[in-house]
């Protein structure tokens, strides 16, 4: 603590954040198997859409023959919803147990607390956005290319961030695990209700504006594009504004909740 | 008061409890009627062009297509809320409570099973309700909902079998939940969310055997085209090996129970 109180407050916040970060990894390390739940669920949703609904590309319009490569990204980003919203179900537990009581006395900035939490989360949506996407090239999705791959990781591990930030407000507000579902429901909702299963002039007219409006569609096409066809700026842009929006309107909501707790 | 009589009563009230207990937690209830719905919901927005695929069922609507396919789902995940429920029970020692009470163990699985079947039976309706509100026909009308909702309720009981077997067996909620992806799986090996023809192989010719396949296709049946004896035996069938596998199974996890305590 003496060390810590010596550092600027810049280094002494980003020592915080990693001491968040490496206890997140102490508990995947510690206890692996809390992982594979995470790592399943979007495997296997992947494989189910896929044997399920693979005939969909014989449709009329549809923008790939592969449906594998259509699918797989969106399998990739729900794999990071299911991290960040388990980021908001150990935040509740972590409150359930008073661990985030401790931390709240320290003197340490609220917004690192969150952070901390969020970018562990970011991290963590690598592994099974690594392993869906090892299933997806084995069972014949097209490789997406360098930047296809890059931009598709990026936009996994920012996805996990703004479902971490949704996750740890609900966390907050609740301040029970019973909250989880909602947490799951959210994130698995909004990036459903995109071009998840077919391109938008596919949809059903419902679902269609639904997705017209639904932020999420922007970062399904952009972490598809490099699947599916070439990588271009004007696929990518949109998604990363997207993101970044999510990101500081959840974010900003999430640290009001956690001011709220501390008060 | 006869000795059918006072089972009959455990049973009603074990069965209660079990609902009451679902009902009371959002996290029993939400697997069993809000995944399926939102499932149900992203599926027929997202894949509803699959109607005008050649080769897909004459049907009104892919809303009233997956109609089985949600049913199917809830109830599956009601078997599997109420092992990890029953597994609770062992955890926290009400079910050592219940042993020692002067009541027949079958009545302590019988009453837990009526709780998961009365989930199912509330999720037959809730889905129904919906396809009706969201303008899906059952085409069979009240004799068709009827079968769908009794084929539903009678499923919800075998499966539940099968989950109140394992939780037997375990003793431990966490292994239960962790057949949660198992669920899926199973799910999406069967016809539930696709006619079989159109799926991709090796999904079509797993889905071909899958025993749940014959048990949508029963329920589905009544919905989108007229009552046949022929996919209601299968049906059946299928729901009565179901029941069987579980009887089975729970009867020597209750022994196993007994023994170790």
């Amino acid at each position: 603590m003496e060390a810590a109180a010596a550092l600027p407050q810049w280094r002494a916040n980003l020592a915080a954040i990693a001491a968040l970060m490496a206890r997140a990894k102490n508990e995947l390390l510690r206890v692996p198997g809390a992982a594979i739940p995470g790592v399943l669920a979007p495997t296997i949703f992947f494989l189910g859409l896929n044997g399920v609904f693979g005939a969909l590309t014989d449709l009329r319009g549809f923008s790939t023959g592969s449906y594998e490569s259509f699918v797989v990204p969106v399998s990739m980003l729900q794999g990071a919803g299911f991290t960040g919203a388990a980021a908001g179900v150990n935040l509740a537990r972590d409150m359930e147990q008073g661990w985030v009581d401790r931390l709240l006395v320290s003197p340490t900035p609220r917004w690192v607390l969150l952070a901390g939490n969020v970018l562990a989360a970011s991290a963590r949506a690598l592994i099974p956005a690594a392993f869906v996407l090892t299933v997806g090239l084995l069972l014949g999705a097209s490789w997406p290319g360098l930047a296809g791959l890059l931009i598709a990781f990026f936009m996994v591990c920012a996805m996990a961030a703004v479902a971490a930030c949704w996750g740890s407000m609900l966390a907050l507000r609740f301040k029970s695990q019973s909250a989880a579902p909602l947490m799951q429901a959210g994130t698995m909702a909004v990036i459903l209700t995109t071009t998840a299963y077919a391109p938008l002039a596919l949809l059903q007219p419902w679902m269609k504006s639904v997705a017209e409006v639904n932020p999420v569609t922007e970062v399904v096409e952009a972490a598809r594009q490099g699947f599916v066809g070439s990588v271009t700026w004007a696929e990518t842009w949109p998604g990363v504004v997207a993101l970044l929006a999510l990101l500081a309107l959840l974010g900003a909501l999430a640290l009001r909740e956690m001011r709220r707790t501390a008060r | 008061m006869s000795d059918l009589a006072v089972n009959a009563r455990v049973v009603r009230g074990l069965g209660m409890r079990s609902l009451r207990q679902t009902l009371r937690r959002p996290q029993l209830m939400a697997p069993i009627l809000v995944f399926p719905t939102l499932l149900l919901a992203i599926q027929t927005g997202g894949a509803g062009g699959a109607v005008d695929l050649p080769g897909f069922p004459p049907v009104q609507s892919f809303l009233q297509f997956m109609l089985a396919g949600a049913m199917m789902q809830s109830l599956m995940l009601a078997g599997n809320s109420g092992g990890i429920a029953l597994a609770v029970d062992i955890e926290m020692g009400f079910t050592d409570r219940l042993f020692a009470a002067p009541i027949p163990r079958y009545a302590i699985v019988l009453g837990r099973l009526a709780g998961t079947a009365a989930l199912g039976f509330l999720a037959a309706l809730w889905f129904l309700a919906i396809g009706l509100v969201f303008g899906a026909e059952i085409h069979s009308g009240v004799p068709g909902a009827l079968i769908a909702i009794a084929l539903v309720t009678a499923t919800a009981m075998a499966v539940g079998g099968i989950g109140a077997a394992i939780a037997l067996r375990t003793g431990s909620a966490s292994v239960v939940q962790g057949l949660f992806p198992l669920v899926l799986v199973l799910l999406f090996l069967s016809s539930a969310f696709f006619p079989n023809d159109l799926m991709i192989q090796p999904a079509r010719t797993i889905a071909e055997y899958n025993p749940l396949s014959f048990i949508v296709e029963g329920i589905r049946d009544p919905i989108i085209s007229g009552i046949s004896a022929s996919e209601l035996l299968d049906a059946v069938l299928a729901i009565a090996g179901i029941v069987a596998l579980g009887l089975l199974l729970s009867a020597r996890a209750l022994r196993h129970r007994l023994r170790v305590g």
